[in-house]
């Protein structure tokens, strides 16, 4: 009897191996068609791959680099993999990480005199906080007016890239400098090296961790993941749509924007409009590539993540442009979402993950 | 005279179901033919795959001696076979004359000749008695009219063969009527008639020949001349043995639930329930018996809190309930197996284990404060599966995974593992195969003899008879009897839910 | 409801002829100017938008326009270079933009794949492409040229406005008005709103449910790379990462604006365009000093008041986002 308990209950922890082998072909497959293109013109994409892959995972400063680079990228996987759980599509991260990452700037050049450990955490709380309000616009709007997360988060985006290039050249902006740009924040502030390792990179993995652990055991967890596979049945049970979406929405930013604080507080050092372009639609491959499971977005983001450490290397090297990363993210997107994959190892359970601009 | 529709032995397997077990038949000109059965018959895949919206897995379907090909939905109505959909095929936003001409559209050059095709509809509406205004907007029509749009539609086709899917579940008296007049004067004309339907009156007013099926099988081929309704009632049920349920005396308590001048909206806003009083008392299975669409659903619903009320009372144990939302039903003390169990019993991604917990997620012994007790959950689960024959290798699968019987089960399992004092079930046996329904009436029994309260609402007659202590007849948004069960007879009862005696 | 639609438009025409006259008699040159520069703002952007109208309305949607539209204009570009003939760069680029269609139909009808999900796929996609194909430093052979309408385009304020523009341009007004009368008036456009509004009533009716969705969804590839090449070939001359900035989702809110309804959305289009010339010509004349980001994000901020306020109100085709399983009515 013990033991049968057991088996059913580890049964939610124990994520199929299985579901790991359609990620893995997409990306191999992404790979393959992406040295097509290289052979056409006239590169040699095995060495493009080697220096791609030995900058980004072949010595201590290569990883250092690479898990700098795949920091931003957990956090923007895990935004969406939250609103994904509750059945909520946040194309809106972009933006959300971008208000994080200005309003982390803001807190880490104007505010002075605080210890750093409590510059550092106010930091990073205004960056959750700017990028949380974002995704609430979307969340309330979406449950309390019924327009559809898709195109409010789109609208943010460019709002919000509006906005924050006015802050950015105006009041924000550094004195005596033709660039766009936000004064470089105090050294205080910046996110401190475990070694060689960017702490940040840490906090994200560990919040993905804490994400996998609040989805799975916390009846929090439970009430986004019943609105987003059946609301009706969510509400049948005593569960309301309305907060859910709200709050799962509200911390889907929240996230994001702690995205934009890490990129700042970690690597940039400053904001500058151009800094973050991209992130935020990496997160929506990676959640998807991670099957949409916060801890297994980890290697995907440190995949992705090397591919673009490594990527100014790769164009020294082989002359392949670094664009190339981009070019692979998104055949990667189409390789792990495209049923003619999964179906060969799954049976294929294609539950729509949206639906329409009605709810 | 060559047969207009000949169907040689067709099977179609569902997951679970066998909707279609070797059937033959076959319709010539001028013939109404009564396709009878229950729900669940095969009925509707049957006359899905003469369409070629259903793949047969084997057998063969003639129109005109010719075979039809799966698929070719226009060339099946290009041979003159004509369908009027259980649910109509209407688009709701575009007019009656768009909707009629879609498909087939009259044309001056490019565009679509609106005053052609309106001349034309009004043509054709003279000719068969049946008035409709082209221009109006289907979704502004009441169901009658949509009803009329649609047979025009497929009368305007110039059809030989003309089938008609459950056409008066959602008619009224007078309309049941002005459309079986119609479907007589086609047949007079020459066009052969399809009539699906489960009523045995209307089968005996206009058909010339009956097939019944049953559970897939075609059970016997017979005429009005030759029968009666009682023995076609017989042959579509023909399962008495099934629902032979061995139901003691009621220990019939106090009132447990107070229903006072209750009035609700349906979905179109439209009142369905006009003022509804009812006592259910402890020990007791109250069965609400009548025809779908007179507002048993809007009834059941609002009671559940799944729908708001207009007006009128719900006392649960002589406290008056504001409206509510499901879980503040729930809290109340309803417990309530809902009559779509996908859309709201479930969540089929879930495992069974959750689902057996869905709306006790967050309380003791399933939930410690913020963390779930996943052991706790998974011994309810076990226990839960042995206890109610949850056919499954393990509780860890997912609901999805079940078949209609098992799911069902699922959801009875979590309703009843509570013992509140009112269980309300809304057809709790729909699409359930035989050995799950027997279970799930003993456990409705069960339930009444701890003391609980039962709301069945069905719309199977015979599932009503055999489980309820007391019958109620809804019938126009109205209880029209509450009659005993005792010596009920089905032919009064049937009467009463026609709304023939007040 | 049809009539609100028909009297609120008339509300806006009339309000929008009064500003107009009252500023032709203030400033006749520059309110001309003003409204031709707002029609070439105006016309990518309702393009876009009839991309949107032609894929939802028959069910099926396309977030995928700005990558449409990106890639399009892209090849519209690298072809015109390497064939020296813009046509030969227009033809290219429709052939792109149908190719990118029927990729999103392949996904959404065939895999009955989420729809949001294929069109970020082809957003990410044309993103990916061409940056990685960008090759800076190219000059197009020559241009789509103004071309005056005899007549027409001696007439006051319209001749200028309307008919002294370039061939895509023209051929933009004919689509419109083309996609409007075809939509609402001939049987093609019946049998596409019933496919998507109501997908099994016109499969009962024989109309073939995925045949249409494929056919609609690839001629509204096909209008993406028209309004590609409007971009990159008459109004701009010269590409960049990044070329379309953002107007294939501004396009998705002036669909919704429009009602999914090619005049609605050619006149929401005109209202941005306006909008846009309007504040630009303001700064030129220094009256007004607003940054130009908040000019920019006008459209955006709008969009989302008037969702907020009019949700529940419009109604997107019924059936939009849901794949069509064959005999589950």
């Amino acid at each position: 009897m013990s033991k049968l308990i057991d088996e059913v209950k580890d049964s939610r922890r124990k994520y199929d191996v299985g579901s790991w082998i359609v990620p893995i072909i997409a990306v191999l497959t992404a790979m393959l068609v992406a040295s097509v293109l290289m052979l056409i013109q006239g590169l040699d994409p095995m060495l493009a791959y080697k220096s791609l892959f030995t900058t980004a995972f072949g010595s201590s400063e290569g990883i250092a680099a690479t898990l700098g680079k795949a920091t931003p990228l957990v956090l923007s996987g895990l935004a969406v993999t939250l609103g994904l759980r509750a059945g909520l599509f946040n194309i809106g991260v972009q933006g959300q990480l971008l208000t994080g990452a200005l309003a982390s700037a803001w807190a880490g050049y104007a505010l002075s005199n605080l210890p750093p450990l409590v510059h550092i955490a106010l930091a990073l709380a205004f960056g959750f906080f700017f990028g949380a309000l974002v995704g609430a616009i979307a969340g309330y709007l979406k449950a309390f007016r019924g327009v559809h997360e898709v195109i409010t988060t789109i609208m943010l985006n460019s709002i919000v890239m509006g906005i924050v290039d006015y802050l950015a050249s105006n009041p924000f902006k550094e004195a005596d400098q033709a660039l766009t740009r936000t004064p470089q924040i105090l050294d205080s502030v910046r996110l401190p090296m475990f070694g060689n390792f960017p702490s940040g990179f840490f906090l994200a993995a560990a919040l993905a961790f804490l994400m996998w652990w609040i989805l799975g055991f916390t009846t929090t967890g439970f009430r986004f993941n019943t609105v987003g596979r059946n609301r009706f049945a969510a509400w049948y049970a005593g569960i309301s749509y309305k907060k859910t979406i709200f709050f799962a929405m509200l911390f889907s930013g929240g996230i994001a924007g702690l995205g934009g604080a890490v990129e700042t507080l970690g690597i940039t050092y400053r904001f500058e409009p151009a800094f973050n372009l991209g992130l935020g639609f990496d997160g929506i491959t990676i959640a998807l590539l991670g099957r949409v499971h916060p801890v297994g977005i980890i290697p995907g983001a440190i995949l992705i993540g090397g591919m673009r450490a490594g990527a100014a290397d790769m164009q020294f090297d082989a002359g392949v442009a670094p664009e190339l990363v981009d070019l692979l993210l998104a055949m990667i997107l189409f390789f792990v979402t495209a049923p003619l994959i999964s179906r060969f190892f799954k049976n294929s359970a294609n539950r729509s993950l949206t639906g329409g601009w009605g709810n | 005279m060559s047969a207009l529709l000949e169907i040689t032995g067709v099977s179609k397997q569902y997951p679970g179901v066998l909707a279609n077990d070797n059937i033959s038949l076959s319709v010539s000109a001028g013939e109404v033919v009564a396709l009878l059965g229950e729900n669940g018959a095969g009925k509707s895949t049957l006359l899905k795959a003469v369409f070629g919206l259903v793949k047969p897995d084997s057998g063969e379907i003639k129109i005109g001696g010719e075979p039809i090909i799966f698929g070719d939905t226009a060339g099946i109505i290009s041979r003159g076979v004509g369908m009027v959909h259980q649910h109509f095929q209407l688009v709701p936003v575009m007019t009656v004359a768009e909707n009629i001409i879609l498909g087939d559209e009259p044309k001056s050059g490019l565009f679509i000749n609106m005053k052609a095709a309106r001349a034309e509809i009004i043509a054709l509406s003279t000719r068969y008695g049946l008035e409709v205004d082209p221009d109006a907007v289907i979704e502004d029509l009441p169901v009658g009219m949509q009803q009329r749009v649609e047979i025009l539609k497929a009368l305007r086709k110039d059809v030989k063969l003309l089938i008609l899917d459950e056409p008066t579940a959602v008619l009224t008296p007078q309309e049941i009527d002005e459309l079986l007049s119609v479907v007589r004067n086609l047949a007079k004309s020459g066009v052969g008639i399809v009539l699906i339907t489960h009523k045995l009156h209307e089968v005996m007013a206009v058909a010339d020949r009956v097939v019944v099926l049953r559970g897939g099988k075609l059970i016997g081929t017979t005429s009005p001349k030759e029968t009666d309704e009682a023995g076609l009632a017989q042959m579509m049920v023909g399962r008495s043995v099934v629902l032979q349920v061995n139901r003691t005396e009621a220990k019939r308590g106090g009132v447990v639930l107070e229903v006072k001048g209750m009035q609700v909206r349906d979905d179109r806003k439209i009142l369905s329930v006009k003022g509804v009083d009812l006592a259910l008392h402890k020990g007791e299975i109250l069965g609400i018996a009548g025809v779908e669409g007179n507002g048993q659903r809007e009834f059941v619903e609002a009671i559940c809190g799944m729908r708001h009320r207009e007006a009128g009372e719900v006392i649960i144990n002589g406290v008056a309930t504001k409206n509510m939302d499901p879980h503040g039903a729930h809290e109340a003390g309803i417990s309530h197996i809902p009559e779509d169990r996908e859309k709201h019993g479930l969540v089929s991604s879930y495992s069974i284990a959750d689902n057996l917990i869905l709306n006790q997620f967050d309380q003791e012994p399933f939930a410690k404060g913020w963390i779930r007790n996943l052991a706790e959950i998974s011994k309810n689960a076990i226990a839960m599966v042995a206890k109610f024959d949850i056919r499954t290798p393990s509780p860890s699968n997912t609901a999805s995974s079940l078949s209609g019987g098992n799911k069902q089960k699922v959801v009875v399992a979590r309703e009843l593992s509570e013992d509140l004092p009112v269980l309300i079930a809304a057809q709790p046996t729909r699409g359930v195969d035989v050995g799950s329904i027997e279970f799930i009436h003993n456990q409705l029994l069960s339930a009444r003899d701890r003391g609980a309260a039962v709301l069945l609402v069905s719309a199977e007659l015979d599932e009503i008879l055999s489980l309820s202590d007391r019958i109620a007849v809804m019938s126009g948004g109205k209880i029209v009897a509450i009659v005993d069960s005792k010596g009920a007879d089905r032919n009064y009862i049937g009467r009463l839910m026609a709304g023939l005696d007040k | 409801m049809i009539t609100l639609v028909k009297r609120r438009g008339s509300y806006y025409f009339l309000a929008v002829t009064l500003a107009t006259l009252y500023l032709y008699s203030q400033s006749a040159n520059i309110t001309t100017s003003v409204f031709s520069i707002a029609v070439t703002f105006a016309m990518p952007l309702a393009l876009a938008a009839m991309v949107g109208i032609m894929c939802e309305r028959t069910g099926i949607v396309n977030i995928g326009i700005e990558g449409t539209l990106l890639l399009s204009s892209f090849v519209a570009f690298y072809v015109a270079i390497a064939a020296k003939s813009i046509l030969i760069g227009f033809v290219a680029a429709m052939a792109t933009g149908v190719a990118m269609s029927l990729l999103l139909a392949l996904m959404s009808v065939t895999w009955k794949m989420d729809q949001i999900i294929a069109g970020t796929i082809l957003n990410i996609l044309a993103t990916g492409l061409t940056s990685f194909f960008y090759i800076q430093g190219n000059m197009l052979p020559s241009m789509f040229k103004q071309k005056p309408i005899p007549g027409l385009s001696n007439l006051p304020f319209f001749g200028d406005v309307l008919f002294k523009h370039g061939l895509l341009m023209y051929l933009g007004f004919v689509v419109i008005i083309t996609l409007y009368y075809g939509l609402f008036h001939t049987p093609w456009g019946l049998r596409t709103r019933s496919v998507g509004e109501h997908p099994s009533s016109a499969d009962t009716a024989g109309v073939s449910v995925s045949r249409m969705r494929y056919v609609n969804v690839a001629v509204a590839g096909a209008i993406g790379g028209l309004c590609g090449s409007y971009l990159v070939l008459e109004l701009v001359g010269s590409w960049n990462r990044g070329f379309t900035a953002g107007k294939g989702f501004t396009a998705l809110a002036l669909m919704i604006f429009g009602r999914w309804n090619p005049m609605g959305a050619l006149a929401a289009a005109m209202f941005f365009g306006l909008a846009q010339a309007g504040a630009n010509q303001l700064m030129i004349n220094g009256t007004v000093n607003i940054p130009p980001q908040f000019v920019g994000i006008l459209p955006y901020v709008m969009t989302i008041i008037v969702l907020a306020i009019s949700a529940g109100k419009v109604r997107p085709p019924a059936a939009e986002g849901q794949p069509y399983e064959k005999g589950q009515s």
